[in-house]
């Protein structure tokens, strides 16, 4: 394996903030409704995860190094587990496991079924990201993980309906997705391959 | 007219206090009362100021306040069986867009609002409008305590124990004149000190502004805050002056206000100009209309722990149904929401 300091790096740096968190709300420093304070940073860390491993195409583009493709599958599960975490924090701290209430709150309010919906989304990714289903599902597999994009928009989507009164915050993130999407454009990743190919 | 405020609804007989205790608008008004009052408190309750609520910081207040906290009559109104949230909770968890938009936001950036001097301008449909020193404008009035629950709309709660006087002593002294329908309130803008009105992300227009009906502004439950905990209100609570009507959902208790205004017509008001279809002019606290984006039914009481969520069932106007339903006798409150 190559690059084992720069994956075990990134691994280290993914784990540590949960249990960082819960130990802050165990010492109080989450302030009085730490439950929600960590069900937002759990939703926002998935959506920063989530941006940061479609950040590692383009930049193995713009500069060969293999590092960035290393850690692509890691962070993809990073992200998810921080989405699983998020919607066990809402079972949890929100809904106080009525699950009863859950149903009335899929139909009733949109912006909880868009987080179902983007956990949905993120599901299938993570079981087929492991080899043999790579193998197996062959050409199908990239089609299958183009759902990630879907995943961004959904995620986007859902914390713009979270917003209260400054959208400062969701347009930095939103405009990071969109950069994302132009580099995928078919011209503008090429021409952004070609020139860091250029350089020695 | 009399008009009497139970302390509480929703609670065992058992529980309520003495009729010796609990505030009547008679005593209100009758000054001698005021000293029958205190001698009917249990002692504890007029035990001295430090003592009063433990760890919390005088903070600077004005002469005028300190003047008057010898002759307040402390819990005036009380919450039994509710616990009182730790005064750092209720300083350090805010709702207050113009510093921010994030929780500790007001705490982090209030500190540095001057507050002194402060002036309102009461003004409409009034015998005796003006521009009035905030020191001015207290100053016929003693203040009592009244521990209140506060219900957010984005379902979590407190109790706090607020001091100030009651919203219909003031408006008596401006004096509505018949064409009075409604109370309109803004707060300062003062984008130098509230980072909140510099963002150019914020979805609020400034001022923000809120508004009463009348009668609502006139009932003896609503109150004008200087005070919570014993001590000036911490800037990021809404000093110097802020509103409190416990039975509407804590964003039409208006903070930090320069302006009240007697009006013909329901007056403008911030978030119901925002997002019509999730806030209204009322937003009395009711389990039963739901925010489009979340439930209204249940709240979390703070402070909260990850162990125990304290998830409780919201009550009909935050329990205060006895005082206040009458109110709205005739009225639909899932379209007057």
């Amino acid at each position: 394996m190559k690059h084992p300091l720069w994956r075990s790096a990134v691994f280290v740096a993914a784990l540590l903030p949960p249990p960082y968190w819960l130990y802050q709300a165990w010492t109080f420093a989450l302030g009085p409704d730490p439950g929600k304070v960590l069900l937002e940073r759990l939703g926002q860390g998935a959506l920063l995860l989530l941006l940061l491993t479609l950040c590692l195409t383009p930049l193995q583009r713009a500069t060969h190094w293999s590092g960035w493709a290393l850690v692509r599958r890691q962070l993809g599960l990073w992200c998810f587990a921080y989405a699983c975490l998020h919607l066990l924090a809402y079972l949890v701290f929100v809904l106080g496991l009525d699950f009863a209430q859950l149903g009335d709150e899929l139909r009733k309010r949109p912006y909880i079924l868009v987080g179902a919906l983007t956990w949905c989304a993120l599901l299938p990714l993570a079981l087929t990201s492991n080899r043999f289903s790579m193998r197996r599902l062959g050409r199908r597999w990239k089609h299958l993980h183009r759902l990630a994009y879907a995943a961004l928009g959904l995620a986007l989507l859902h914390m713009l309906w979270v917003v209260r009164s400054d959208i400062g915050q969701w347009l930095l993130y939103c405009a990071w997705a969109l950069l994302l999407l132009a580099l995928r454009l078919p011209g503008v990743g090429r021409r952004l391959g070609r020139r860091a190919g250029g350089a020695p | 007219m009399l008009i009497q405020i139970p302390p509480c609804s929703h609670c065992p007989p058992s529980e309520i206090t003495p009729e010796s205790v609990y505030l009547s608008r008679r005593r209100v008004l009758g000054a001698g009362a005021v000293a029958l009052g205190a001698a009917a408190l249990p002692a504890w309750a007029r035990a001295g100021e430090a003592a009063r609520y433990a760890g919390v910081e005088p903070g600077n207040p004005p002469a005028w306040f300190t003047g008057k906290l010898p002759d307040t009559r402390w819990q005036a109104v009380e919450a039994p069986g509710e616990a009182l949230t730790p005064y750092q909770d209720a300083s350090h968890y805010n709702n207050f867009y113009e510093f921010g938009p994030d929780k500790g936001d007001p705490a982090a950036n209030a500190g540095q609002l001057p507050t002194e001097p402060w002036t309102v301008r009461i003004d409409g449909e009034v015998g005796k409008p003006g521009q009035y020193a905030l020191e001015e404008l207290v100053r016929p009035h003693a203040l009592e305590e009244r521990i209140y629950r506060l219900r957010c709309v984005e379902a979590w709660s407190m109790v706090i124990p607020w001091v100030g006087f009651p919203l219909a002593e003031l408006l008596k002294r401006a004096e509505p004149t018949g064409n009075a329908k409604y109370v309109a309130f803004e707060t300062l803008v003062d984008p130098e000190h509230m980072p909140g009105q510099r963002s150019r992300f914020a979805l609020l227009d400034w001022p923000y502004r809120e508004g009463l009906r009348l009668d609502e502004a006139m009932h003896p439950l609503t109150l004008l805050a200087v005070g919570m905990y014993g001590r000036v209100l911490p800037n990021q609570n809404g000093a110097p002056l802020r509103l409190v009507v416990p039975w509407k959902y804590g964003f039409k208790s208006i903070k930090s206000i320069v302006r009240i205004s007697l009006t013909g017509r329901q007056p403008f008001t911030s978030w119901q100009n925002r997002a019509p279809g999730e806030y209204g002019f009322y937003a009395n606290v009711n389990p039963s209309v739901d925010h489009p984006r979340w439930t209204q039914k249940r709240e979390r009481r703070l402070p909260n722990s990850l162990f125990s969520p304290n998830l409780r069932d919201t009550l009909p106007f935050n329990g205060y149904a006895e005082e206040v339903a009458g109110l709205y006798a005739g009225m639909d409150l899932s379209k007057d929401y």
